[in-house]
């Protein structure tokens, strides 16, 4: 790591904002005397204090509404916080969205020019990366095609373009990477990690965990407006996993969900062998989904199924009784069936159990997606949803 | 220019070296309007590009392009001059009626596309203020620059047709139309840059200025002569009338192109009307950016 100095300074940051219900004059005259009531506010940053070194990558991740964009946008200058003072030095370029600035009417080449004047480069700058930009877009064809006939993806290749091509020292990304096909968020990854490698700062505002620990070195983790944590990317990404299931056990048990029809899914718990709920999942430990069934009616010839999902809700394991060739007696009052995984080898991450109740011809009676969760743990040498140990060894080098 | 890119260390050393600044706008402070300036200098370039966005954008995809801009002025020209001039009788008073019209229409029309256009600049360009930080005056001033752009069309219109009628004389009256022109874009410019901040808050704002536009066209001597409008105004209210800096610039101008072979009563003192007007105007114009500097900060989220 070289040597890095500070170059935005948080201090002591709170933002308010107010919500009135009512724009117009009218409603502002009418409501004038109960106004009080026509306003709602809630602080979206609470006394956050933050020092941002040049060179790191830090990555702002927290649940919606949690400040993250808000607090972006203070660093940006585009918001006054309400109290506090944000400071900064060096060359800023804010990619709040790709493209902000493009005017529908102008060709590309106009937008070009105009785009790169709002990001900050002169008309000779811009001049002398004209060509490049272009290049780098790979819409050569079109560049003098007004941009409201661009299809959606020409749009933002050339956006994408304009902003990379400006030189900051400071650069903030708000989910813009989420947007694109394959090859252009490729593009876009390898452009900040070129970026890092000049020593540039860059502050990501993102979902994608798995981006956060890839590209970052340093994450925040806001809830409410408030840091919860602030270091580690690993770290922080299992912090925020807690706050999202803690938001959604509160979410459930303030509106338990109803279940129609005979068919229940009592309880279920996942755990690994010798180890309590709640405790993570280790690679190589067997993995124990305990699930208890009822029907009021009574039922003969039946299915338990169980299916394992990552945190962004992509399955990765799922089996059911019958493919296991276990017959089950009649379900009546309760019935629990243990579902034991050898050897399980989950990636680092969080995992979700949903759990079917169904008839033998594959009609479901019950189901409770996400009704248990387990965690795998970190793992230093790779990312991914499958864990397996690499090792590397050159094989052939020719000098 | 970074044409090789610095290291990552010569790039640490740099910004070690540099001053920490103020994220958003400088201070609201009495030393941030001439931060401020400077901010709105380091963009002039931008403020450019987006006057040429305003003028070209408009008449993009029409076959006549811009000739459209020259159309609507001559029509209503020709309206006032048909209806008013001849059929209401004014064009017996006035002598070479249509040069005083147009010399009137221009002025006006110059203030009243800078006020109306620039109201509503900061909500037509809410994508951008609520996503990047630029000086946000930009966004008023780069209406006031299309305004200056069509008027600058009209005027050489009013310069050939001047020369036609023969109301063209090179002398020093011609500077009242520079006067003329400088009070009405300092005001115009004040107004919109006040109102396009207000115009955030309160939407109404926009649709009120259209009221206002068209009263204050009736309300200037621009269909009549100003003399037939004091005969019916006690004292008071005629001072009040003649001094305002929109009679004050459309008199500017009818005396800059019509009046010196044209029949029409001089205002008195115009000349000095005219100098204080511009230098009220020059101390609203600062008040109006000191108040669009303050309502500026929450426009991100009120948008």
């Amino acid at each position: 790591m070289s040597t890095s100095v500070p170059i935005v300074r948080l201090d002591d940051v709170s933002k308010r904002f107010v919500i009135r219900k009512e724009k117009s004059l009218k409603e502002r005259l009418v409501n004038a005397g109960r106004s009080a009531k026509h306003k709602e506010d809630f602080w979206a940053l609470r006394n956050i204090s933050l020092e941002v070194d040049s060179g790191s990558t830090i990555g702002l991740i927290g649940p919606n509404g949690s400040g993250k964009s808000t607090l972006l946008k203070a660093i940006g200058g585009i918001i006054e916080p309400t109290s506090g003072s944000v400071k900064r030095r060096g060359r800023l370029a804010a990619l709040l969205e790709l493209g902000a600035g493009f005017h529908q009417d102008l060709t590309g080449r106009e937008n070009v020019y105009l785009n790169a004047s709002i990001l900050g480069l002169s008309r000779k700058q811009t001049d002398y990366y004209f060509e490049d930009i272009v290049e780098f877009s790979g819409i050569r064809d079109f560049i003098d095609t007004q941009v409201k006939f661009y299809s959606s993806g020409m749009y933002m290749r050339l956006a994408f373009a304009v902003a990379i091509h400006v030189d900051p020292d400071l650069l903030l990304v708000d989910e813009v990477l989420a947007v694109g096909d394959e090859a252009f968020q490729r593009k876009c990854l390898d452009k900040i990690r070129s970026f890092q490698a000049e020593g540039r700062t860059i502050v990501i505002v993102t979902h994608s965990l798995g981006q956060v620990t890839e590209l970052c070195d340093r994450a925040v983790l806001l809830n409410r407006g408030e840091v919860l944590f602030d270091g580690e990317p690993h770290v922080a990404t299992t912090e925020f996993r807690d706050v999202l299931e803690e938001r959604r056990q509160e979410e459930i048990a303030e509106h338990p969900e109803e279940q129609e029809g005979a068919g229940r899914i009592i309880s279920v718990n996942a755990h690994a062998v010798g180890k309590a709920v709640g405790e993570p999942v280790a690679p190589g430990d067997d993995l124990i989904v305990s699930a208890t069934f009822s029907h009021s009616e009574g039922l003969d010839d039946w299915i338990a199924a169980v299916q394992i999902d990552s945190a962004l809700g992509q399955v990765v394991y799922g089996t059911t009784s019958k493919r296991i060739g276990l017959s089950l007696p009649r379900l009546r009052s309760s019935c629990t069936v243990d579902f034991v995984l050898e050897k399980v080898t989950f990636g680092e991450g969080k995992y979700f159990v949903n759990v079917s109740l169904m008839t033998h011809d594959g009609v479901h009676l019950a189901d409770r997606p996400q009704i248990a969760s387990f965690d795998a743990p970190h793992f230093q040498l790779a990312v991914g949803t499958v864990h397996a140990v690499p090792t590397a060894s050159v094989v052939d080098s020719v000098a | 220019m970074a044409i090789a890119a610095p290291s990552p260390d010569d790039r640490a050393e740099r910004l070690a070296g540099l001053p920490w600044e103020d994220a958003g706008s400088p201070g609201s402070s009495l030393g941030g309007s001439t931060s401020q300036l400077k901010d709105i200098w380091r963009h002039r370039e931008l403020l450019g590009l987006l006057t040429n966005r305003e003028v070209k954008a408009r008449y993009k995809d029409s076959a006549l392009g811009f000739f459209w801009s020259l159309i609507k002025p001559l029509m209503q020209l020709l309206i006032y001059a048909v209806v008013v001039g001849q059929f209401l009788g004014a064009a017996r008073n006035i002598e070479n009626f249509a040069i005083y019209l147009f010399a009137g229409l221009t002025a006006y029309g110059l203030f009243s596309e800078i006020v109306g256009g620039s109201t509503s600049s900061i909500i037509a360009n809410s994508g951008l203020v609520k996503k990047v930080y630029l000086p946000r005056e930009i966004f008023p001033l780069s209406a006031v620059g299309s305004a200056i752009f069509n008027f600058c069309i009209q005027f050489v219109i009013l310069l050939v047709a001047a020369a036609l009628f023969g109301t063209l004389q090179f002398s020093g009256n011609l500077l009242f139309g520079l006067g003329g022109f400088f009070v009405l874009l300092v005001y115009a410019t004040a107004i919109g840059l006040l109102l396009s901040a207000l115009n955030v808050y309160l939407r109404d704002v926009q649709y009120l200025v259209e009221v206002l536009l068209m009263l204050f066209m009736w309300g200037s001597p621009i269909l009549y002569h100003w003399t037939f409008a004091v005969q019916h105004m006690p004292g008071w209210l005629a001072d009040i009338y003649l001094n305002n800096p929109i009679t004050l610039g459309v008199i500017g101008f009818q005396e800059a192109f019509w009046a010196s072979t044209s029949n029409g009563e001089t205002l008195p003192d115009l000349g000095l009307r005219l100098a204080i007007a511009a230098v009220v105007g020059i101390v609203l114009l600062f008040g109006a950016q000191r108040v669009f500097a303050k309502l500026q900060g929450n426009f991100a989220q009120e948008l």
